[in-house]
């Protein structure tokens, strides 16, 4: 095999979710009464890139054959923070900003220390966490209310240049300054490792609970962007659940839409992204159909099934069925 | 080395062990089954620790907590086990530990250029670094083990069998490799069941046995018999059931194999079995002993060749046909925790599942004669419990392996399969299952029994069915089944060698 087909292999499953949402999209479009302009560009990024940044933390955790179903709920912390904190003079926001990042970095620790030290399953001890950060977040914000700093937070909704919308650059910093960094140093190889074998990994004297506790952290840390991006949207905090809810089941429908192995070890944070996008996109479509929003549910659903059946083919050329379970 | 010692439980795996690596020799490690290699090597490696004893590295001691440790050291271990990690490039692997980096990253150029030299330096240029190991075959993924532990730059290199999945071409390179590197001033220590590989390669010789180093020698200085006795060298502990005398009845085989192949795993495998015979599967851990036992039970696909029963030719596509009334077969198996058991229910729970259909009408279960069912086996078996409804989690090793064989029993099964059903349970429970296996027979089972305890085939079987790389390559039969026999056909020697140790 020649040097590109290696390429392709490796990026096989990321190129997938940009083909599915290149596709979604161009059909979203095509078929919107105001056509491509910067307007609906800018809204439709404005609403994609809050699944975006929690489906990047989702990932960060899927890689090490974790699951963190507390991302939605730190993602309606940090709103519910960010809705008291980041207001008033530049320095104030400035330092409220750090306040909110730093809380979605504790609640990713924690939940890492949890999981890795307290050896309890992901799946359990994250609903335990995030059942306790929406405690938190119902006290800070009984009632939907707050405000943010409306200059900060038009100017990154808004356009660069009357054109590019401001959230996709922060989202494409956010890759550059925790993804790429992340991806290629020992500690994400390590990650990537001890989703893929966590024995195999002991065996070959890699740090695995570095990466584990790096992937956690750094999820929540996502997540309160993601969480920061929710208040600069609405001017406000709310402490929902049915959103938390959903965003953490949503950012597992990106997840895998975006080519992430749910056994861990593969995929990248870059699929996830495009997953979100696209998985946001199928549910926009009904709009610009007219159809009832009723259906969307139902639509959803039937579409993540049919793309994530695509990745079951490989069962059929088991010749040991105890693999099947394996 | 010095005074090792290893415990799992209550079995000694390490007694008082004791070795000496040189720098610039190639040190093989020779013994049974069981023996203590791999726990020695283990130890060595960082993976275990010891329960008493010391290490010294060029006269200091040292104590490694985890693997990482051993390899700062200097000590890279190829194991049998392969330690790649499957979604991960070959280039990814052979780096893992320590990859090149430019400010704090991983320098992707520079670590295909590592990758590449140690793939060369192994022999296995062929190899392309971006390649998933995934999709690797097992005998590339050996080569990438090999390449993966010369890129640490080790100064003692520990080799577990790893030639076993190899072709014989890269053997003869990997031998190269190895030459040279010994001419390097690294310290290998090779452990291999292939006598002829230690014969070409080895400076010295260890022989382990239950734990212990029995000799050591220089390589040349003993003949493969002279071999062969000291890993053996033990009596008989165990007391088995005498075997009764049996005449050739006109009855067709219960079980007969022809031409029975899988990919390139089981190759040519002809046999039968008669009801009320045990007949053994040999030779050496890993020739296809489970393949052959999974393939008739209808586990694995692609299959080749023909199964009769009684004679008459059987399909058997799934474990749920092979024990079906028609066929009637039971497989008990390898790992009771994960193929056996669900270790958190209960006695009676895992005990009825494999009779639900017998003791349930239109879906009810019919709680007393499931009842009646269990009690019986339970004392047919002399299963401790204290009751039913406790979790097999609860139960020894040997009790848990009891119940395992019950729940196969309760369907009175006609052919019986064994994995390694002894494995790691006390002297007391083997015997009541030795026993137990020629009642089956004598109440007219068909029996087929692999173990890796050669005293077991020696007192259990009829007949012994020797495998070699996925072939039975040779046939033992009463008085003919030795344990010279035994160890010298499944090491696959000469048969002069074999007329000499008899």
């Amino acid at each position: 095999m020649s040097e590109w087909r290696y390429w392709l292999a490796e990026q096989r499953a990321t190129l997938m979710a940009v083909g599915i949402f290149a596709l979604m999209f161009l059909i979203y479009v095509a078929n919107h009464p105001a056509g491509l302009t910067a307007n609906v560009v800018q809204t439709a990024s404005n609403k994609g890139v809050l699944l975006a940044f929690v489906a990047m933390a989702q990932t960060l955790v899927v890689i090490t054959a974790g699951i963190d179903l507390s991302v939605g709920m730190i993602f309606i912390l940090t709103n519910c923070l960010a809705s008291w904190l980041v207001v008033g003079t530049a320095m104030e926001t400035t330092l409220g900003l750090f306040a909110v990042l730093g809380t979605g970095l504790a609640c990713g620790a924690l939940n890492g220390a949890i999981v890795i030290f307290g050896r309890l399953q992901p799946i359990v001890a994250t609903i335990a966490t995030g059942a306790i950060y929406f405690g938190l977040a119902l006290l800070l914000r009984p009632f939907p209310g707050g405000s943010v700093n409306e200059g900060l937070a038009d100017a990154l909704t808004g356009r660069l240049f009357g054109l590019i919308p401001a959230s996709l650059v922060v989202l494409a910093a956010v890759v550059l300054v925790v993804w790429v960094p992340f991806s290629r140093s020992l500690t994400g190889r390590t990650a990537y490792a001890s989703g893929s074998s966590e024995v195999a990994a002991y065996m070959s004297g890699v740090p695995i609970r570095r990466a584990k506790f790096a992937a956690y952290t750094l999820a929540g840390l996502l997540a309160s962007i993601g969480g920061l991006f929710l208040t600069f949207f609405t001017y406000t905090g709310e402490a929902a659940l049915a959103s938390g809810n959903a965003y953490t089941l949503f950012s597992i429908a990106a997840v895998v839409l975006g080519g992430v192995s749910l056994f861990g070890g593969k995929g990248s944070v870059i699929g996830a992204i495009f997953g979100a996008l696209a998985f946001r996109t199928i549910g926009d479509l009904l709009f610009v159909f007219d159809l009832e929003p009723l259906w969307q549910p139902l639509f959803q659903g039937v579409v993540l099934l049919v793309a994530v059946s695509l990745g079951a083919f490989a069962l059929f050329r088991v010749k040991n069925r105890l693999e099947w379970f394996g | 080395m010095e005074g090792i010692s290893k415990r799992y439980g209550g079995v000694r795996a390490l007694e008082k062990a004791e070795l000496v690596v040189e720098a610039g020799r190639i040190h093989a490690i020779l013994g049974e089954n069981g023996a203590g290699k791999s726990t020695l090597i283990k130890v060595m490696a960082g993976v275990v620790s010891p329960d008493e004893g010391r290490m010294l590295l060029d006269g200091k001691e040292v104590r490694f907590a985890a693997p990482a440790d051993a390899r700062a050291a200097g000590i890279a271990c190829i194991f049998q086990e392969l330690s790649l990690v499957p979604d991960l490039s070959v280039a990814d692997n052979i780096a893992i530990a320590d990859p090149p980096r430019r400010f704090g990253l991983i320098d992707r150029r520079a670590q295909r250029l590592l990758a590449e030299e140690a793939l060369a330096r192994a022999g296995a240029g062929d190899i392309h670094p971006r390649a998933l190991v995934r999709d690797l075959p097992l005998s590339r993924r050996q080569m990438v083990e090999i390449a993966k532990a010369l890129a640490s730059r080790p100064r003692i290199l520990i080799l577990d069998e790893a030639t076993s999945a190899l072709t014989a071409a890269d053997v003869a390179k990997v031998f190269a490799v190895l030459k040279r590197l010994r001419a390097e001033g690294l310290a290998l220590l090779y452990i291999s069941h292939r006598m002829h590989e230690i014969a070409e390669l080895a400076d010295e010789c260890t022989v382990f046995r239950n734990g212990r180093n029995v000799e050591s020698y220089k390589a040349g200085t003993r003949t493969d018999a002279e071999v062969v006795q000291m890993m053996i060298g033990r009596e008989y502990s165990n007391v088995f059931p005498p075997k009764p005398q049996r005449s050739d009845d006109a009855a067709p085989p219960m079980l007969e194999c022809r031409e029975l192949g899988w990919g390139g795993r089981l190759r040519d495998i002809n046999f039968s079995v008669r009801a009320g015979e045990v007949v053994g599967l040999g030779g050496l851990d890993g020739q296809g002993q489970r393949d052959l036992l999974l393939a008739l039970f209808g586990v694995l696909r692609g299959t080749t060749g023909e199964v009769l029963v009684d004679g008459r030719p059987a399909t058997i596509a799934s474990p749920a046909q092979a024990r079906s009334a028609k066929v009637g077969m039971a497989l008990i198996p390898e790992d009771r925790k994960t193929e056996g058991l669900m270790l958190p229910m209960t006695v009676r729970e895992n005990l009825s599942f494999a009779v639900l259909d017998r003791v349930s009408m239109a879906g009810i279960i019919d709680r007393e004669a499931e009842e009646r069912l269990i009690d019986e086996m339970v004392q047919l078996l002399a299963i401790k419990t204290a009751g039913i409804d406790v979790p097999v989690g609860a139960l020894s090793g040997g009790n848990q392996q009891k119940v395992v064989i019950a729940k196969w029993l309760m369907r009175k099964p006609r052919i019986i399969l064994l994995n390694d059903p002894t494995r790691g349970i006390d002297v007391g429970t083997k015997q009541e299952i030795y026993q137990l296996l020629r009642r089956l027979a004598d109440a007219g089972a068909a029996i087929l029994f692999y173990s890796t305890d050669y005293d077991e085939l020696i007192g259990c079987c009829d007949r012994v069915l020797v495998l070699y790389d996925g072939r039975i390559v040779r046939e033992l039969e009463g008085s003919g089944i030795t344990e010279h026999a035994l160890i010298s056909s499944a090491l696959n020697v000469e048969a002069e060698t074999r007329g000499a140790a008899a």
